[in-house]
């Protein structure tokens, strides 16, 4: 009689007690390995390969915006010193060009940006500048995107939204072969 | 009678841990999915600089690294001092990438191929020169959508 009664019970169920252990045994084996690691970053979209250099004598001065970055860290925008801080603003400025100034861009479809750093710039220095300088287009599509649409711009717009945005107001960042005055050794 | 008692008598004390399992093998599979095992281990000391126009790159598997900057303590003995370029768990020089892009390209499906992004993660303290030299090549290999790596900049510009 006995007999019977413990068989009855080994068969009743498997134990599954043990299963959860060794299931947060792996869990935190994983959560300890993990990094969610997310990449984030500037993308740039990089022009082909040509062996000629582009020629930019044939551009009007007004609606180029030379950006040089020297091995010392220093900018020189349209042959003035200026600091990080305003490069923003003041390229917004040529770009949209409010008040019809004679020495800025014609339109936003004209206006080109000449970025043009030495060997011995700073890779941070570099990429400050560059963010700034997409910083100001991302604001300016912001500003029309709102004007037009009422909502800032973004990826998640209809692409014909996004497209007409872009064909207004086209980004368009030109990067000379560097100078080498401070190549480091 | 007995049988019945007896019955009700076993099923009370224990609550049921059955689903626990589940619970904890959803968590599980879901760290599972996130997790990449740090694939390369870096040779190299990569801080990125920060900004502020960032994207985020989707498709982990379309991404291919590039590590610039210079040796870690422990290889600089044998890697000198000077900034150095890291593809995979390798140092190399600029005349490898080519091999690397092509290395990667061919484990991916033909429609994916033109998705490919190259990500530079590049220390904030090297100089461009070596990051230039970089850049040309990828130019030259047809490899023209590059991330420069950065991280997220709360504080203003001053």
């Amino acid at each position: 009689m006995a007999k019977t009664k413990t068989r009855d019970r080994m068969n009743n169920e498997i134990n599954a007690g043990s299963m959860a252990d060794i299931a947060f045994l792996l869990l935190i084996f994983f959560l300890v390995t993990t990094t969610i690691a997310e990449d984030k970053g500037i993308l740039v979209k990089l022009p082909p390969w040509s062996d000629e250099e582009p020629d930019i004598t044939k551009l009007k001065e007004r609606n180029v915006y030379s950006v040089l970055v020297n091995a010392q860290n220093q900018l020189l925008v349209r042959e003035e010193p200026m600091r990080l801080a305003n490069l923003r603003e003041n390229a917004k400025e040529f770009i949209s060009n409010p008040r019809r100034m004679e020495n800025m861009s014609e339109s936003p479809k004209n206006a080109i940006i000449s970025l043009k750093n030495d060997r011995g710039t700073n890779y941070e220095t570099y990429l400050a500048v560059y963010n700034e300088l997409k910083g100001a287009y991302d604001e300016l599509w912001d500003e029309l995107a709102q004007k037009r649409y009422g909502e800032p711009y973004s990826d998640d717009m209809p692409y014909a939204q996004r497209k007409a945005i872009k064909t207004e107001i086209p980004m368009v960042l030109s990067e000379a072969e560097p100078t080498s005055f401070g190549e480091e050794q | 009678m007995a049988k019945f008692t007896k019955k009700r008598g076993k099923a009370s004390p224990a609550v049921s841990t059955a689903s626990l399992p589940d619970i904890i093998f959803m968590l599980l599979f879901f760290f599972m999915m996130v997790t990449v095992l740090r694939d390369s281990d870096l040779k190299l000391q990569v801080n990125t600089p920060e900004a502020t126009q960032l994207t985020k790159l989707e498709e982990k598997s379309l991404v291919n690294y590039i590590y610039i900057g210079r040796p870690t303590k422990q290889y600089q003995e044998v890697y000198g001092t000077s900034p150095r370029i890291q593809l995979g768990d390798k140092i190399s020089t600029v005349d490898d990438i080519p091999l690397f892009l092509e290395q990667h390209k061919v484990k991916l499906p033909e429609a994916k191929r033109s998705r490919i992004t190259s990500s530079l993660r590049v220390d904030g303290e090297v100089t461009m020169g070596i990051v230039q030299d970089v850049k040309t090549k990828l130019r030259k290999s047809g490899q023209l959508k590059v991330n420069y790596s950065a991280g997220k900049r709360a504080k203003e510009l001053n």
